[in-house]
């Protein structure tokens, strides 16, 4: 203490012998310079002196002095209070850079040859739940692959493939308990698959007969199933993200050992729900886990118009929440990281935000075509080079844990299965009349009722107008 | 300029047990069980049964009409005065706390709901009781905190969410319509979403357009969904808490208006019917069917209408969605006239939708065509002097009837 007292006044003797006593006067005139454009001089730069009235006596100057030194060996410790809470303050005047300087990095496991990079930190898999999970993989690329085939023969009205991101919908399923609530968007079909959604239920809701949970109701790859706690699909982009705050809400109440997880595409971050959603989950503390699959395109639109942030990882600190951006391809990367943000988000009851990089392989949808908007081998080079079903399945065989006659033998079977409850599906009753009326509400009201008296009589008396069946009896 | 509606501060009494409703007694329409002793049960007359299976007991005794007499109640309370008296956001709170007590899957979100009380007190007290978590302070998102709602409802709970200014729901649009009122539907059933969406709105005094909203208008076309109107603090406790306990999405508009009207309400627990519209007034001439704020403009001029020797059968139809056909249709075939008031804009109002389903359904019994008056399309302007010629007001509505019953 007694040498930077020292120090300090052989500071303000320097200073003294620098400006002296016209220093006041300087200062003085450097108040008028304040006016002056800005780039005047170097003493803008100190906090504004003391007002000086006119001439004073040497003493005074002095303490004026020191206190300006003091002030400024002290500038970093003071703090301004504002509500909010206490933030330190700068004098220079500078901006935060709209980037870092470098992206944030992105966390891998595997490389591209299914080998897993050395001192990588990730969750162990055992064979059978590796063996399970690229199954999966393998299945949903299949029933990819048929149903948009089944579109294109007109059997189904719509679809939409999540090819190229395989390893988000099951890694990501598999990473989760199946008490956890998933709201999707609508590229997340594998968490159904993985939950134990047959091949047979999803046909059925693509061909909205009487087999759909839906009743018909809902598009082709709408689908919902409160059994396997996955809330319907809304087409509307984003919606999800707001009500995944309120699921987190209610299991928060409850608690319940559980989180919500939801998913949303890198346009979907645009829309003001997912601002909204973020903002309540953080604040509500609430169990979230949202995840965002930044696939590249949104239909035609690329990340470069949508976004001029680094990604949406970078967005979950101005949240205040947790994120991390993953190697959405690499199927040990997204389960380590589901895994860990799912236990944060239940322990320590908060949202997490993870990024998963990955490419959009197919279409947007059958109602697209994206050679349009990007160049063909593009998408040819990650459908084959870093298609992530693939990479998987090195490092599984690697593992001696999978062989070519198995393959062989799940593609088959699936495939089988695939084309026979596509043909199920077809030949299956479609939803009565009736369906057109419930669930409306709980109890159908008295305008409804009659409505569908009037539509009975109307059917009833132009049977050939209607579609057969359409008015068949039912209960 | 309107007698009847005061500033804040004064309080209109209104006699007690003014209109009757139905009790929603052993209502197939839930298992919920409801407590039965202590009931105030009206003779109940004929038990109709609707098509859809809604059973709804009606009573046929009318105790009172609104305007000045005291009620000649069936209430078996031995003291002078049976039941409390309180203000119309007084029975909200209550009804509303009755409510969570009763089910702790109930909780509340909104704009400053939880210590501050919320904006027009109607959360008064509840954070302290229930916590802040139950009762729950939100950001300014409408879109996001009704979509919190959806999402806790489809999880389990029965959330009531309060937009500060029914306005504010404009932004919440897109999570009503697409998803509160069709997740039911779209998703086969398999998720219901018990949510109650309520909040102040109508025309106020010079709040400006923003301010001045009647969403009812905007909401009455989405499907899945339910709108009531309270009108009196009985009527607002027992559809408050009807709504919490419907299954269906149920919007629940009150007015900014209307908060500080003193009534005396039952201490028995209640509850109003929401598919159900109110008698207010028999009468023989013309039929007056209105809701919320424009039922005391009404009123007003039905004295001055009795007075020049009319007869006037004053409805308020409580049911926004679906309308209470049944009440209206007796109505109309017994008067043959209708005039309809309500506040809504007169293109695509609730008052547009009604003239339509009552030409549809009762046109034999028409001796006229059904005269709606409305506000006009234009946006609530804040002079005071603009905003009175804006609303409906009881002279226009004493003329209206004047001219339907020559």
């Amino acid at each position: 203490m007694a040498i930077w007292l020292s120090r300090s006044k052989n500071l303000v003797f320097g200073l003294r012998q620098h400006l002296g006593l016209s220093g006041i006067r300087r200062h003085v005139s450097s108040r008028s310079a304040l006016t002056a454009p800005l780039s005047s001089t170097a003493v803008l730069r100190r906090p504004p002196p003391p007002i000086l009235a006119g001439f004073r006596r040497e003493s005074t100057a002095a303490e004026k002095q020191r206190d300006l030194v003091n002030q400024s060996d002290e500038e970093d410790v003071q703090e301004l209070d504002f509500p909010g809470g206490k933030v330190s303050y700068t004098c220079e005047l500078k901006f935060m850079p709209e980037c870092a300087s470098r992206r944030v990095p992105c966390y891998r496991v595997l490389d591209e040859g299914g080998n897993v990079i050395p001192l990588s930190d990730f969750s162990p898999v055992s064979e059978e739940l590796a063996v399970k999970m690229y199954g999966k993989m393998a299945t949903l690329q299949m029933m990819d692959n048929v149903f948009y085939e089944a579109q294109r023969q007109g059997r189904i009205s719509f679809y939409l493939t999540s090819v190229g991101e395989e390893a988000i919908n099951i890694a990501s399923a598999a990473a989760l308990s199946p008490d956890d609530v998933v709201l999707p968007q609508y590229r997340e079909p594998g968490i159904l698959l993985w939950r134990g959604f047959t091949l047979q239920e999803f046909a059925n809701q693509c061909f909205g007969n009487r087999g759909d949970y839906g009743k018909g109701r809902q598009m082709p790859i709408h689908y919902g199933s409160n059994r396997h706690n996955y809330f319907t699909v809304s087409s509307p982009i984003a919606t999800q993200l707001p009500q995944a705050a309120g699921v987190g809400y209610a299991l928060k109440m409850e608690k319940k050992n559980a989180c919500a997880v939801t998913f949303v595409g890198d346009g979907g971050t645009s829309e003001g729900d997912f601002h909204a959603g973020l903002n309540f989950a953080a604040v509500m503390e609430a169990p979230v886990v949202f995840i965002c699959r930044n696939n590249g395109y949104a239909i035609s639109t690329h990340i470069s118009e949508q976004f001029r942030s680094d990604g949406i990882v970078v967005k979950g600190q101005a949240y205040g929440i947790r994120s991390i951006r993953v190697d959405g391809n690499d199927t040990l990367a997204v389960y380590s990281a589901v895994r860990l943000a799912r236990e944060m988000a239940v322990t320590e009851q908060r949202p997490v935000l993870i990024e998963a990089l990955t490419y959009r392989v197919g279409h947007h949808s059958t109602s697209d075509d994206s050679t349009k908007y990007r160049p063909a081998d593009e998408i040819q080079y990650w459908k084959t080079t870093r298609n992530p079903v693939n990479r998987f399945r090195k490092w599984v065989e690697r593992n001696g844990w999978w062989s070519q006659e198995e393959e062989d033998e799940l593609r088959g079977n699936v495939r089988k299965q695939l084309l026979e409850a596509i043909q199920v599906a077809e030949k299956s009753g479609k939803q009565p009349l009736k369906e057109l009326f419930n669930d409306v509400y709980d109890v159908p009201t008295e305008n409804l009722a009659e409505q569908e008296v009037g539509l009975r009589e109307l059917v009833g008396k132009y049977p050939q107008d209607y579609p057969i069946g359409f008015h068949a009896s039912d209960s | 300029m309107s007698a009847i509606l005061q500033g804040a501060g004064a309080a209109t009494a209104l006699s007690p047990f003014n209109s009757v409703d139905s009790k929603k007694l052993a209502a197939s329409r839930r298992s919920l069980p409801v407590r039965v002793g202590g009931y105030i049960v009206a003779r109940s007359g004929v038990s109709k049964s609707f098509p859809s299976g809604l059973r709804v007991r009606r009573s046929e005794q009318l105790i009172a009409n609104a305007v000045a007499t005291k009620a000649d109640g069936a209430a078996s309370s031995t003291s002078s005065k049976p039941g409390h008296e309180l203000l119309l956001f007084e029975a909200l709170q209550e009804g509303l706390e009755e409510e969570m007590e009763r089910d702790a899957r109930v909780c509340v979100m909104g704009e400053d709901v939880g210590h501050y009380g919320g904006s027009y007190k109607v959360t008064k007290d509840l954070a302290k009781k229930f916590g802040d978590l139950r009762v729950l302070d939100t950001p300014i998102c409408e879109n996001a905190f009704t979509g919190m709602g959806i999402g806790a409802a489809m999880t389990g709970l029965r959330p009531v969410v309060e937009g500060m200014n029914m306005g504010f729901l404009l932004l919440a649009f897109n999570q009503i319509s697409n998803n509160c009122g069709m997740l039911h539907y779209t998703s086969g059933g398999q998720f219901t979403i018990p949510i109650v969406i309520r909040g102040p709105g109508g025309v106020g005094r010079q709040l400006g357009a923003e301010h001045s909203q009647r969403l009812e208008s905007y909401f009455q076309s989405i499907p899945g969904i339910q709108m009531v109107a309270c009108s009196t603090p009985y009527n607002a406790k027992g559809l408050m808490k009807a709504a919490i306990r419907s299954e269906n999405p149920v919007i629940l508009f009150e007015h900014v208006l209307l908060y500080n009207l003193k009534e005396r309400i039952p201490d028995e627990e209640y509850v109003c019917n929401l598919e159900e519209a109110e008698m207010v007034r028999p009468g023989e001439h013309v039929t007056i069917l209105t809701y919320s704020r424009m039922r005391y403009h009404v009123m007003q001029a039905a004295k001055t209408l009795v007075n020049k020797g009319f007869d006037p059968e004053v409805i308020d139809i409580r049911s926004l969605k679906p309308f209470d056909l049944y009440t209206i249709g007796n109505s109309v075939k017994k008067t043959h006239r209708v005039l309809i008031v309500e506040e809504c804009m007169r293109t695509g109002g609730i008052g547009a939708s009604l003239t339509a389903a009552i030409n549809e359904n009762f046109h034999d019994y028409l001796d006229a065509p059904v005269v709606c008056l409305s506000s006009q399309d234009v946006p609530t302007p804040y002079a005071g002097t603009l905003e009175e010629w804006t609303v409906v007001q009881p002279a226009q509505i004493v003329t209206a009837v004047e001219q339907l019953c020559l």
